[in-house]
């Protein structure tokens, strides 16, 4: 039953196939079979199996909610109350949340089991899940290869079919890149869609958390149960939240897809271009409209992320200080001693980079040349999406440039890491919504076709999902050793 | 030489809101150490701030009160320092679109009035307290005070003196508390200042270099603190030497101020707007809300005393310190119907004689306005004189009791009866033929023994007026 969708597995729940506690017990099976994957930092099965009762017991009355019973995990940047939250960092190594995200708080809601927490770059900073402190995460498809990240472990554990679904965050890419490179599907919603409360922060105005399934169908359900205004987030936005599963066939006649024409220029290698161009076609097939759409500003993207996501994060990571929780180191002198060692012990290589990118982009006779300027550009890039997505429905193009690359290859070059996410960067300075979803393979590693589209149009991206879905199989392709 | 001295002042008023500016958690004083202190005040991993509406609304009364611009769009922003108490690691102010622009407010020194301009005001977070005593060399943090809502309220440099600066802070002080948006407590760190000193040589058009005095938390010491600076800095430059741009602490007890830091020393605070807060939009409908709502502010209610009330300019000041002692006279008036001077005069001389050495506040007044009203009608109508009412006001704050009371139970009701004074003088004169004498031969100053002595047999009751015309027509000359 492990490569069953949610949508499935929501039936077979209420047909009696199996229950909630046969379902969880057979996903925790899973999750100790597969422990070179290193996808999970936490693996909570007491509480799993208890609450997978519960949801026996509801699923019972014939009243639960859809989700009730359905097995998923968490990226270990979401707070999880009484649970260890890490964030991938050695820092928050003894943290144990005394609260539940607002995601966590609704995933419960909706009846979900969390089976546990995830592996992921350190505080999401990463497109490998290279700079976790828990180890690398190895790519199901090519245990040599990475899955991607920041949300790695999300990715590799739903494409080796070791939970149906799971949540991650994106920041510049961090649910995309792993979803394409993982051969999954996966959503970031609109900035403000899913609340951020309790969501550990990287870089607060383009952090955004979404669904990683197999399906489209299964990412509306997801969604469905963590999106919506929250008052303990200013930045969610009050709105109500559509029927995310309603419009799901709606027919693609006529439907409007724009592809940038930077996307597709020199940089882009052929085998990747050429999975892109078939996937476009089975669009034409469906009787879309192709329409060549310019965003000029596009280049500038990698730039003003690197400059606002540091500054940002820069911020976010002083209240790691070695005084209140997380890593202490032993016997400080003083509180010079107790700043620099605890942070010096408990930061890896990566986020210490960006927090001196970051700090260095405030200083004084600085911000306005780097962080005033990169503010600038990201409008200038959100106008640009703006004016195309005024003639177009959607936007479509690549996720990555390549697909998994090798565990090791990119580390030692930031910059070569940093243009991984030179195709997904730009959705998250614009706050606009957009999907990965499985779109062939190149070397049997499987690849993305991202989908993009207006602020909250989150329904007519899922619906553009999953008609692809439903003329394709890439999405139902299992990694071999997991089928 | 002759040396001017420039002050400005930063002052910081904790906003009277129930709940801290960023999360649900009390800002009561005086709790346990870290029981008023959430998930968000403490900074843990995933927190988000949540702007407390209501401190945005008194924001804006400040404001319209110092007639000043109210922003149409305010932004917070992130000052980043590392501290143990400061939680997050940075604080939440506000730093290129504070919510209060340029106003004025005016400050009256030896009867002049003047004017001083308020920079901007903006809103902020106070950090928690970092305890150093009884922890055995280490530090204790206690992060109930972090989160509560502050105005940081900026002047010009335009005060001129020491007593220029209290002043305007007692000013401010009084204002605060007027509109209802501090408690205007000071011991318990309620209103606090830093003040920016300089010294330049009269006539020189240039600012010299500053001084900034942090945290000065009473009036007496804020005057003090910056006499003591203004006298260091013309010391130094007088002997040949120059002012270091630094921030300097005043201790009380030892009347001097020290370096903590200087400008070199300063932090880069590195501000930038905070992705976790959406800017402040200050709608038309808000501002008229908070405009219905504004008080009369004390400048207005004191000339409107002097013009309704004809006080003096002393008196109506005084009486319009307060909002609660503005309230007070005024109801004393309407209840007793007498002379409002005579209202005033009781209320600034006796009820504030008592007040003030008791320590209390016109609040706590063991005498309320209706029963102080009861006591002065009794004047009014001659049931008693001034004199004796001031022995009854002392008999009404040993107990309950009214006025009419006290008079009854003591028989301190005045004399009028003319018979009754007559037998009385009659006998007096009868008594002291020496005096009459004198009198009778020119002595004036005689007359005065015969009315104490009147009064005397009459234990002051006599009516004083009804004496002097009997007396005076007993002993024609």
């Amino acid at each position: 039953m492990h490569t069953k969708t949610i949508a499935q597995l929501a039936k077979g729940l209420r047909a009696g196939d199996y229950s909630s506690q046969e379902l969880t017990a057979s996903y925790l099976a899973r999750i100790k079979q597969h422990t070179e994957l290193n996808s999970f930092i936490t693996v909570t099965e007491e509480q799993a199996l208890t609450v997978a009762k519960q949801a026996d017991m509801a699923l019972a009355t014939g009243n639960a909610p859809l989700l009730t019973g359905i097995p998923i995990a968490h990226k270990d940047i979401f707070c999880t109350q009484g649970v260890k939250t890490s964030c991938g960092s050695k820092m928050l190594d003894n943290f144990i949340a005394p609260y539940n995200a607002t995601v966590v708080e609704k995933l419960d809601t909706a009846g979900t089991v969390s089976l546990g927490k995830l592996n992921m770059d350190e505080f999401a900073m990463g497109s490998s899940n290279e700079t976790s402190f828990y180890g690398a995460v190895h790519n199901p498809w090519a245990s040599n290869t990475v899955p991607g990240g920041s949300s790695g472990g999300s990715a590799a554990a739903v494409a080796a079919r070791l939970i149906p679904g799971a949540t991650g965050t994106d920041t510049g890419g961090s649910i995309r890149q792993p979803a394409a490179l993982c051969g999954i599907t996966g959503l970031k919603p609109t900035y403000g869609r899913v609340s951020r409360f309790g969501m550990i922060a990287y870089a607060s105005s383009l952090d955004q958390g979404g669904p990683m399934t197999q399906t489209a169908e299964d990412a509306a359900l997801m969604l469905q149960a963590m999106a919506g205004f929250d008052a303990q987030d200013s930045t969610s936005v009050e709105r109500e939240v559509p029927d995310y599963s309603a419009g799901l066939n709606n027919s693609l006649q006529g439907l409007k897809i724009g592809l940038p024409k930077e996307f597709f220029d020199d940089g882009l290698n052929n085998d990747m271009a050429s999975c892109i161009e078939t996937a476009i076609n089975e669009y034409k097939k469906m009787g879309a409209e192709i329409i060549e759409v310019s965003m000029p500003n596009l280049k500038l993207a990698i730039p003003a992320y690197y400059v606002i996501a540091p500054a940002e994060c820069s911020a976010n990571l002083s209240r790691m200080d070695g005084v209140r929780f997380g890593h202490r180191c032993t016997d400080p002198v003083d509180l010079n001693d107790l700043y620099i060692r605890s942070r010096g012990e408990g930061f890896g290589t990566e986020v210490k980079r960006r927090i001196l990118v970051g700090t260095y982009a405030l200083s004084e006779g600085y911000y306005d040349a780097y962080y005033i300027k990169a503010q600038k550009i990201r409008r200038l890039i959100s106008d640009d999406f703006k004016r195309a997505l005024q003639e177009v429905d959607v936007i479509m193009g690549p996720v990555s440039p390549s697909p998994a690359f090798g565990i090791g290859e990119k580390t030692s070059d930031p910059i070569e890491m940093y243009l991984a996410d030179i195709y997904t960067i730009a959705i998250n300075l614009a706050g606009l919504p957009a999907m990965s979803i499985p779109a062939g393979f190149i070397d049997n590693k499987p690849i993305g076709l991202q989908i993009i589209g207006n602020y909250f149009a989150e329904d007519k991206l899922l619906n553009v999902a999953h008609q692809y879905q439903q003329v394709t199989d890439w999405h139902q392709q299992t990694p071999q050793g997991f089928a | 030489m002759q040396w001017e001295t420039v002050i400005g002042l930063e002052i910081h008023a904790q906003l009277a809101t129930k709940t801290k500016i960023f999360s649900g958690a009390a800002t009561a004083y005086g709790a346990e150490p870290n029981t008023q202190a959430c998930a968000v005040d403490l900074g843990l991993p995933g927190v988000l701030p949540v702007l407390n509406q209501e401190v945005v609304r008194m924001a804006v009364k400040f404001g319209m009160a110092i007639d000043a611009h109210i922003a149409d769009y305010s932004v917070f922003a992130r000052k980043n320092y590392f501290y143990p108490d400061l939680p997050k690691g940075y604080q939440i102010s506000q730093m290129d679109h504070p919510i209060v622009g340029i106003g004025h407010l005016d400050i009256e020194v030896d009867g002049k009035t003047k004017r001083i301009g308020v920079t901007r005001a903006h809103l902020e977070e106070d950090a928690g307290k970092s305890l150093h005593e009884d922890f055995h060399g280490l530090t204790g943090i206690d992060l109930n005070r972090a989160g509560t809502p502050l105005l940081e309220i900026v002047s010009e440099p335009d005060m001129r003196s020491a007593q220029e600066a209290v002043a305007y802070m007692r000013k401010i002080h009084e204002l605060v508390q007027y509109l209802d948006i501090c408690d205007g407590n000071m011991q318990e760190g309620s209103f606090r200042c830093d003040a920016n000193v300089s010294v330049r040589p009269k006539g020189q058009a240039e600012y010299g270099t500053r001084t900034e005095l942090k945290n000065i938390n009473s009036f007496k010491f804020v005057e003090k603190a910056i006499n003591i600076e203004v006298e260091r800095q013309i010391d130094i430059i007088e002997a040949g030497g120059k002012i270091t741009q630094e921030t300097r602490l005043y201790d009380a007890d030892k009347n001097e101020t020290r370096s903590m830091r200087s400008k070199e020393e300063a932090n880069d605070y590195r501000y930038f707007p905070d992705p976790d807060l959406l800017p402040v939009y200050i709608s038309d409908a808000l501002r008229a809300e908070v405009k219905a709502d504004l008080p009369e502010l004390p400048q207005i209610k004191k000339q409107r005393f002097i013009d309704t009330y004809q006080l003096d300019a002393e008196t109506a000041s005084t009486l319009s310190s307060s909002k609660e002692l503005a309230n007070y006279f005024e109801a004393l008036v309407k209840e007793s119907g007498c002379d409002t001077k005579i209202c005033s005069n009781w209320v600034t001389v006796e009820l504030l004689g008592v007040l003030n050495k008791q320590g209390l506040a016109i609040q706590q007044s063991p005498i309320s306005h209706t029963r102080l009203a009861g006591l002065l009608t009794r004047i009014a109508d001659n049931t008693i004189s001034g004199k004796i009412a001031k022995q009854v006001f002392a008999a009404m704050l040993a107990s309950d009791d009214s006025a009419d009371a006290i008079i009854e139970a003591q028989g301190l009701k005045q004399i009028t009866d003319s018979g009754a004074i007559e037998a009385i003088i009659d006998k007096i004169i009868a008594d002291n033929p020496n005096q009459v004498e004198q009198y009778l031969s020119g002595k004036d100053k005689v007359f005065g023994f015969f009315v104490g002595q009147t009064m005397k047999a009459s234990q002051g009751k006599a009516n004083p007026g009804e004496v002097n015309k009997i007396l005076q027509k007993k002993l024609k000359r």
